[in-house]
C-alpha cells in the first residue's frame, strides 16, 4: 500500500505532509507518495532530519490510495487532517468519508 | 470578582518569563519535543489534530468585562477570531502559533489571567454555580471557596504529582446547576445540625470511560476544616491511586475499588491524625479577606413587574420564548440573571467570535454590574440585570445573533470539539450538532418538547457529558467509519444519572433522524407536565429500543 509521511509544523502545528521537493506543503495532493517499504523508511528518515532541523513535530507514516493519482487519506481522521478543518461547512459530507 | 495581590501578579509574571524562555529553548533547539510537551502542558499548551491550542483558565467561571476583552484581543491577534468557551467553563483557542503563546500569556497576566493547571495530572480549574451571588434558591455563594481552593491548589508541593487530573465543583444553591457530582470532588452548601452552614461532600464522580456518580463520604464539614479534609481525601488518593494504568487512576475508580465506607474510614483516620489540620485551615481573617472581593454589588430592590418587558412579551414570540428561557429569577426584586445562548443554529456550540465577546463585554459593563459568568453548558450569562433593562439588552443581543432563546432545551446542546479540532476524539461531534440543531431548529417545536439536556462528545473522554445527558452521544471509530452511540436517561442535576446505552450504533447522517425518533416516541409516551427524564424514568428503554430498532 502507497504511504506518505506527515506531521505538525513545529511553529504553528498546522498539519504538513512531505513533498516531492523536500519540503513539507498542506497539501496532501503534492505529497511524496512511497510504494514500498523501503521508500516509506527513506521518506521516514528524511522526516526524522526535519524534526531534528525543528521543522516538523509528530511525524509518522500513513497508508494512502491513490485514484487516478488523487491521494485518498483513507481514515476518517486522516480526511479530516488533510481537509484542514470541517467545521464551517454546512453539512458534515461536505468532506466526503 | 478576586484580585491579584502583589504575590499573585509576581508569581503570573514568573511563570510567563520561565514559559517564554522555555519556547525560546525549544526553537533554538536546546529542547526537544519530548523535552518541552510536558512544559508547555503544564502552561495549558496541547499540540491538536489541526494546530496548538492554547486553554485558558477561567476560575470558577466567572470574567469581568475587561477580561473577556482582553480575550477577544487575543482571539483577533493570535487565533481566528474566535474562542470555544469550554465544559470547565474555560476558552480554548485553537489556531494559536507556539512563537506567539509567550505574548499571549503576557496579554493575559495583564487582566489576572493565566493557562496554569488547565491541563496535566494536577487541580483543574474549580467550576461552580454559574448564578452564584445572584441565585435566588442560595444559600451562601460559593465563589469564595472556589477562589479559596484554587489558591490552595496552586502549585500545592504534595500534589502536583496526582495520579491524574483532578476537577472539584461547588454550589451553594438548592438547585445543582453545576454538575456537581460529576467530579472529583464535589461540594454543595447545606445548612447544619445548629443552623450553620458547611459542606456535604462528595467524592469520586466522574465522566469518561468509566462513568460514576459521586457518593456522599461527609454528610456535614465544618466550613473552617474544608481544606485539611479536602487534603486528607487528596492524601488517601495520592497513597492509593493507580499509576499504572491511565485508565484506572482517577480518584473515581479508587473509591469504587475500595468501597465508600473503606475510603472515609482511610479519609478520617488521615484527617484526624493531620498534623496540619490545626496550620492548614483558613483563618476566618483570610476567609473574609476573600470574601470581601465577592461582595454582592448595591442592587436597589425595583418592582417585579417591568410594563416594558410586558409588553414586548404580549407583542413579540420571539422575546416571550426567550424571555421564558432564558431569563431566570434574581434575589433582589427588579432584577434578573439572563442567559446569552452560543447555541443558535448553524453555531458550534460553545463558539464566540471576538466581536460577540467585545458586545457581551460592553453589555455585562452597561447592564450587568461588570460581571460575567461561563456556564459549564457553553453559554455566557449577564448575572445582574435590571429588568427594566431587559429588552434593550434583549434588542442588544438580536442584532448580534446572541439572542437565540433555547436554554435548557433541544437546541442548547453540550458539545466538545471533536474530531474537528481534538487529537484523542475518534469521531466528528460539532458537524453532528450543527445538523440535529437544523433538524430541530423551530423554536416551537422545542418549547413542545420542553426541558431537555442533549449532550455529546467525540471520544469517550466524554468532555461533552455525554453520560449525563438526558439524550447523550458519544462518537466512536468502527473500522474506520464514524458511528454514534446514544444513552438516554442520563442527569447533571440533583437525581444525577448515567445514561444507558439504548443499543446499536448509527452513523453520522442517521443520528438526527435517531433523535428525531427518540423525541417522538417520548411525547407519545408522556404524560402532562412530565419532562423527558421523568417519561424515561416511568417507561423505561423499551418503547424507545422499538421505536428504533423496531420490535423484538
Amino acid at each position: 500500500m502507497p504511504n506518505v509521511v506527515t506531521a505538525n509544523r513545529l511553529l504553528d502545528g498546522i498539519v504538513v505532509y512531505l513533498a516531492a521537493d523536500g519540503s513539507w506543503t498542506e497539501d496532501i495532493a503534492h505529497a511524496r507518495i512511497a510504494n514500498t517499504e523501503e521508500e516509506t523508511k527513506a521518506l521516514e528518515a528524511e522526516a526524522a532530519e526535519a524534526v531534528k532541523a525543528r521543522k516538523v513535530v509528530a511525524v509518522y507514516p500513513m497508508e494512502v490510495a491513490l485514484h487516478n493519482g488523487a491521494v485518498d487519506p483513507l481514515s476518517v481522521r486522516e480526511r479530516i487532517r488533510a481537509s484542514h478543518r470541517t467545521t464551517l461547512t454546512e453539512d458534515w459530507y461536505d468532506v466526503p468519508l | 470578582m478576586y484580585r491579584y495581590d502583589e504575590f499573585d501578579h509576581a508569581f503570573v509574571r514568573e511563570r510567563v518569563a520561565q514559559f517564554r524562555d522555555q519556547v525560546d529553548r525549544r526553537l533554538a533547539g536546546q529542547l526537544n519535543e519530548e523535552e518541552f510537551r510536558p512544559l508547555r502542558l503544564r502552561n495549558g499548551l496541547y499540540l491538536q489534530l489541526h494546530a496548538y491550542m492554547l486553554r485558558i483558565a477561567i476560575p470558577y467561571g466567572v470574567l469581568s468585562p475587561r477580561q473577556l476583552r482582553q480575550l477577544a484581543m487575543i482571539g483577533r491577534e493570535w487565533d481566528r477570531g474566535y474562542g470555544h468557551f469550554t465544559t470547565r467553563t474555560n476558552l480554548q483557542y485553537h489556531w494559536i502559533k507556539l512563537v506567539d503563546v509567550p505574548d499571549i500569556l503576557s496579554a493575559l497576566a495583564d487582566v489576572e489571567m493565566h493557562c496554569i493547571q488547565t491541563s496535566g495530572n494536577s487541580f483543574r480549574n474549580v467550576t461552580a454555580d454559574p448564578f452564584a451571588g445572584a441565585a435566588v434558591d442560595e444559600l451562601e455563594d460559593p465563589r469564595p471557596w472556589c477562589e479559596v481552593i484554587r489558591q490552595w491548589s496552586t502549585v500545592h508541593p504534595e500534589f502536583s504529582w496526582l495520579p491524574r487530573k483532578f476537577k472539584f465543583a461547588i454550589t451553594g444553591a438548592a438547585e445543582d446547576r453545576a454538575a456537581v457530582l460529576f467530579h472529583d470532588i464535589g461540594l454543595k452548601i447545606v445548612r447544619g445540625p445548629n443552623g450553620e452552614n458547611g459542606f456535604r461532600v462528595f467524592v469520586g464522580g466522574g465522566m469518561g470511560r468509566t462513568p460514576y456518580v459521586g457518593l456522599e463520604i461527609r454528610p456535614f464539614l465544618e466550613k473552617q476544616h474544608l481544606l485539611s479534609y479536602i487534603e486528607s481525601i487528596l492524601r488517601v488518593y495520592n497513597l492509593y491511586g493507580r499509576r499504572d494504568n491511565l485508565n484506572k487512576a482517577r480518584i473515581k475508580i479508587l473509591v469504587n475499588q475500595l468501597g465508600i465506607d473503606k475510603f472515609r474510614e482511610e479519609v478520617e483516620a488521615d484527617w484526624a491524625a493531620s498534623p496540619r489540620k490545626d496550620t492548614i485551615d483558613l483563618p476566618e481573617s483570610e476567609l473574609l479577606r476573600i470574601q470581601s472581593y465577592f461582595a454582592p454589588p448595591d442592587l436597589v430592590p425595583g418592582p417585579i413587574v417591568d410594563e416594558k418587558v410586558e409588553q414586548r412579551r404580549i407583542t413579540d414570540p420571539v422575546f416571550a420564548n426567550w424571555l421564558k428561557n432564558n431569563v431566570r429569577p434574581h434575589r433582589v426584586p427588579g432584577h434578573c440573571i439572563a442567559v446569552i445562548a452560543l447555541k443558535e443554529p448553524g453555531r458550534t456550540p460553545g463558539d464566540a467570535t471576538s466581536e460577540e465577546m467585545e458586545l457581551v463585554a460592553d453589555l455585562a459593563e452597561r447592564y450587568s454590574r461588570n460581571e460575567l459568568r461561563v456556564n459549564y453548558t457553553q453559554n455566557l450569562v449577564l448575572p445582574h440585570v435590571a429588568r427594566a433593562d431587559l429588552v434593550t439588552v434583549y434588542d442588544e443581543l438580536v442584532r448580534a445573533g446572541l439572542a437565540v432563546g433555547n436554554n435548557d432545551l433541544l437546541g442548547d446542546m453540550i458539545c466538545c470539539p471533536g474530531l474537528d479540532y481534538c487529537n484523542l476524539a475518534n469521531a466528528r461531534s460539532i458537524p453532528i450538532a450543527k445538523e440535529i440543531a437544523k433538524r430541530f431548529e423551530d423554536p416551537k417545536r422545542q418549547e413542545l418538547i420542553g426541558p431537555l439536556r442533549l449532550n455529546m462528545s467525540g471520544c469517550i473522554n466524554a468532555c461533552g457529558h455525554h453520560h449525563a445527558g438526558n439524550i447523550g452521544i458519544l462518537g466512536v471509530d468502527k473500522k474506520g467509519t464514524e458511528l454514534y452511540q446514544i444513552s438516554l436517561g442520563g442527569s447533571p442535576k440533583d437525581d444525577a444519572a448515567v445514561g444507558t446505552i439504548i443499543g446499536p450504533g448509527f452513523r453520522a447522517e442517521a443520528v438526527p433522524q435517531a433523535i428525531d425518533t427518540i423525541i417522538e416516541t417520548y411525547l407519545a409516551n408522556r404524560t402532562d407536565g412530565e419532562d423527558f427524564l421523568a417519561t424515561w424514568r416511568r417507561v423505561g428503554p423499551a418503547p424507545f429500543k422499538e421505536a428504533l430498532y423496531g420490535a423484538v
